[in-house]
């Protein structure tokens, strides 16, 4: 296995929200490509595009509380040769929108970067309307489309950079609170590749975005049980590193997956698919068990919806001992 | 580019491009009648007077761009561009078939030339709104950007979304074309949902309107004209056109929205538009 050149996260983690990497990815881009433009409906500053408003304001759109409106300028910027990051919280873009980015992005093939802020659990105090958990699966589902979910800032930060290359739609969901910094700068990113954050033989615990450090904070109660956990970090759920995953699996034989978005259709959804169709093992998906969130802390929220460090060591368990 | 024709041959044009919809629909078997109809004497002007293009060259960097905001009326954009040389005649023939390039609904991908896919209505203002945002950008002020809607399709919430920001911005290289015919599947306009004082809610979106008839293609040209030379603000010209114009028992009539004519309609529509040709050709001779 090559040096990811991960953070050492065994005493208390340097805390950043994943936003604010998205926001100098974002700078740092359209200092490299004068064709980087960037829209946002109404949440500049929340959705962290204010650094490139602020430097490239002639490249910047307001385009109001309008996410139809939103993604469709997008597609028309795309079309007329710009490289187009929209940005809104995930309820509204790509909650509201969907269709428009089926159309006008997907079926037309435009090159649009949808930013969704804002979403999972770690939204919080906010409540259940925009605590957005059903974008993966609904991103996931478009042909043509790449959907990107970062595990820290410094992550998200590369996403973008890579993002700005891309000639794909690209959907990247980004998280409102601090959240753990596992990585490096030395950290490598590719669009499309699993990582193995932390080797291990018994079983495989496949993470996305804020939960990899939930499942490597699992790994740690496990490694204390006797029980070795592989934990997989997927930044791109689609399209999905098949071949990362299915050697991790035909190594551990059994399976959890973790994110913070409903287990139908996100990631858990895409690995039962893949895992059905090549190598069916025992099988956990912890996420939200279709049910919505509420106000609470995210801390709160994880252990009440069972997603948190505990749940993922128990779920470990139960396909561990069914193997 | 194309040159510029004078109006009876742009007439004739008109009719060829009516006949050859019928042609096509009848032969689809499914489609929309009235829309592409009404809006042939449009289609022509933009393909044959207006539009800066090259049908040998679909993504000429100079060309103009035109966007068809409600895509169910694509037969006559199929038409007027197989007229037009983008395509031989032939192939509108395999309109809506497996494997054809004209598809039911118009597809980017597919076929050079469109520009943008569409279908799913109120799309079409807002993509013109990000070209003209982008050309801004890059400084190229001199290529206009043509939407062609339908008047119920303006029912839908982001064309009023583009509207306000095709104003905020003053982007005045767009300039749509509101195919005002008065239908829509369930009926007249002003009975599914009213869009009357249609002219003053475009003018309070902050838009300039023109009004014109849609059926006289000299009008259509002269307002295009017009348009480009208004610089303050988006234009917005409204288009009365009688849908299904040309064949006598389609025309005004909703029913005829989505439907396309059986075998012995289509007889009757094609007798109708030739004695309607013959006429244009004695009336300029």
């Amino acid at each position: 296995m090559s040096n990811l050149h991960l953070a050492d996260i065994s005493g208390e983690p340097t805390r950043e929200p994943i936003r604010k990497g998205f926001g100098r990815g974002l700078l740092a881009a359209g200092k490299l490509d004068i064709n980087v433009v960037a829209a946002c409906a109404d949440l500049t500053d929340s959705t962290q595009m204010g650094l490139f408003r602020d430097n490239f304001p002639e490249r910047f759109i307001e385009i109001g509380i309008a996410e139809q409106n939103l993604v469709t300028v997008g597609a028309g910027l795309a079309a007329a040769g710009k490289i187009p990051f929209v940005s809104s919280y995930a309820a509204f873009s790509p909650g509201r929108n969907w269709e428009q980015i089926r159309t006008t992005i997907c079926l037309n093939d435009r090159h649009v970067k949808i930013i969704g802020s804002h979403a999972g659990l770690y939204t919080g105090k906010d409540g259940a309307t925009h605590q957005m958990l059903e974008d993966i699966a609904l991103m996931r589902v478009l042909p043509n489309m790449v959907v990107i979910v970062p595990g820290d800032s410094l992550e998200a930060e590369k996403a973008t950079l890579a993002m700005a290359k891309d000639l794909r739609p690209n959907y990247m969901r980004l998280a409102r609170e601090p959240t753990p910094v596992l990585t490096t700068a030395e950290t490598p990113f590719e669009i499309g590749t699993a990582y193995v954050y932390e080797p291990g033989a018994d079983v495989t615990i496949i993470a996305t975005g804020t939960m990899t450090y939930h499942a490597l904070r699992a790994a740690e109660l496990l490694y204390k049980d006797g029980i070795e956990a592989e934990v997989v970090h997927v930044p791109t759920i689609k399209p999905l590193d098949s071949a990362t995953i299915l050697k991790s699996v035909r190594k551990t034989k059994c399976v959890v997956t973790v994110e913070e978005a409903q287990i139908i259709g996100g990631l858990g959804g895409a690995v039962a698919e893949l895992l059905g169709e090549n190598f069916p093992v025992p099988l956990k998906r912890i996420g939200m068990p279709d049910h919505f969130g509420e106000s609470g802390d995210p801390d709160e929220l994880l252990t009440h919806f069972g997603l948190d460090a505990s749940h993922i060591r128990l779920a470990a368990h139960e396909v561990t001992a069914k193997k | 580019m194309p040159q510029k024709l004078p109006l009876v041959n742009l007439e004739k044009i008109a009719n060829d491009i009516r006949e050859d919809i019928i042609r096509m629909l009848v032969h689809a078997g499914s489609g929309h009648s009235a829309g592409p109809l009404g809006l042939a004497d449009i289609f022509t002007a933009l393909y044959f007077d207006v539009l800066r293009h090259d049908p040998k060259n679909p993504d000429w960097s100079e060309r103009d761009i035109l966007l068809l905001s409600n895509g169910h009326c694509v037969p006559v954009r199929y038409a007027a561009m197989a007229q037009a040389g983008y395509f031989d005649r032939k192939e509108l023939l395999t309109l809506r078939q497996f494997g054809s390039r004209l598809q039911g609904h118009p597809e980017r991908l597919r076929l050079p030339g469109l520009e943008t896919t569409s279908g799913p209505l109120g799309c079409g203002l807002s993509q013109a709104c990000g070209i003209a945002l982008a050309q801004r950008m890059d400084s190229i002020t001199h290529r206009w950007i043509y939407v062609v809607m339908g008047d119920g399709e303006i029912n839908e919430g982001n064309i009023w979304e583009a509207a306000m920001l095709a104003s905020k911005y003053h982007l005045n290289n767009v300039i749509g074309i509101l195919d005002r015919n008065n239908i829509q599947i369930d009926g007249p306009t002003e009975l599914v949902m009213p869009l009357e004082d249609l002219r003053a809610k475009w003018e309070a979106f902050g838009w300039h309107v023109l009004e014109v008839n849609g059926n006289d293609i000299e009008a259509v040209i002269d307002a295009c004209a017009m348009a480009r030379s208004i610089v303050e603000k988006p234009v917005m010209i409204i288009a009365h056109t009688i849908p299904g114009k040309g064949v006598d028992f389609m025309e005004s009539d909703f029913h005829w929205h989505g439907m396309p004519p059986n075998p012995e309609q289509a007889r009757k529509a094609l007798h109708e538009l030739r004695t309607l040709g013959g006429r244009i050709r004695g009336e300029h001779e």
